[in-house]
């Protein structure tokens, strides 16, 4: 097998020497297995295909469900996101589908997926992101796309921080900006 | 200035994450080969220009990507309504 390079690799070092001082924890979680999910809600396919992934397409504008390491966020009235392990077995959506009105697409390769966690992992974003991202109005179950210093992303609240899927092409950059908007909160106590 | 603009799945969002798409509810011509020429420039090209409410487009583009109608006052930028594709213009006082 060809050896797989991911689109943040080169910041692995900068990203745990920031993650050292316990104010903060940044990491690409990389090769996740992304689908998205075209289909109408109300059809017996949207159905068929919850069923296959063990939970029904959320639908509820910004909202995800969670069932053990799989992430099913909502996109659109009619598009979801499936996030899950490297290796999901997402041709098993596709057959759910069958030949009916609707897609299952493999978009693994379109985003990375960086881990920003910690106490002021919020605080981090807030810098370059407009949206209210208070754990009591943005918590675990939402979703959004927006922008994050210009660069367009899916943010997905975890349990003690965000994940911030970011597309490929802008991965180093948004790594760049994070490391840069962290200094802050990494710089010792005068 | 940013306008805050309210998809309708979405809710509020800046200005940045959305595309204009102009004047709403101009109907494609039923029989566009038996229109004249200056007839289906009409269509292209003309379009209202308002000083108060406006119809038009908008696309969610930074977001949900769906496309979207706002009726918009021309002249203060406040945003009376907005409404999914296929809804009628929403009567405002
Ligand atoms: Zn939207």
């Amino acid at each position: 097998m060809a050896e797989c390079r991911s689109p943040a690799a080169a910041f692995a070092d900068r990203f745990d020497a920031a993650s050292k001082g316990g104010a903060l924890r940044l990491a690409e979680l990389p090769f996740l297995t992304q689908v998205d999910i075209r289909v109408d809600p109300a059809s017996p396919a949207a159905k068929d295909i919850g069923a296959a992934l063990g939970m029904p397409l959320p639908v509820a504008p910004g909202t995800t469900v969670i069932s053990g390491d799989v992430t099913v966020a909502w996109l659109g009235p009619d598009e979801w996101l499936v996030i899950g392990p490297e290796g999901y077995r997402f041709d098993l959506l596709r057959k759910a589908l069958g030949e009916r009105h609707g897609s299952v697409v493999d978009v693994s390769a379109q985003r990375t997926t960086l881990l920003v966690a910690g106490p002021r992992a919020r605080d981090l974003l807030a810098h370059g992101c407009a949206l209210d991202l208070h754990p009591t109005v943005f918590g675990l179950g939402r979703c959004a796309q927006t922008m994050l210093a210009r660069a367009q992303v899916v943010l997905l609240p975890r349990q003690d921080g965000l994940l911030v899927l970011v597309r490929s092409s802008f991965a180093a950059y948004l790594a760049e900006w994070l490391l840069d908007a962290a200094t802050e909160y990494l710089a010792p106590r005068l | 200035m940013m306008l805050l603009i309210p998809c309708p799945w979405c809710g509020p969002r800046d200005e940045a994450e959305f595309h204009y798409g102009g004047q709403a509810h101009v109907a494609y011509p039923e029989n566009p080969a038996a229109l004249s020429d200056e007839e289906w420039a009409r269509y292209l090209f003309f379009r209202d220009n308002p000083k108060g409410a406006f119809a038009e487009r908008w696309s969610h583009s930074a977001g949900c990507r769906r496309w979207f109608n706002a009726l918009r006052d021309t002249a203060t930028n406040e945003i009376h309504a907005v409404y999914r594709v296929g809804e009628p213009r929403p009567v405002t006082s």
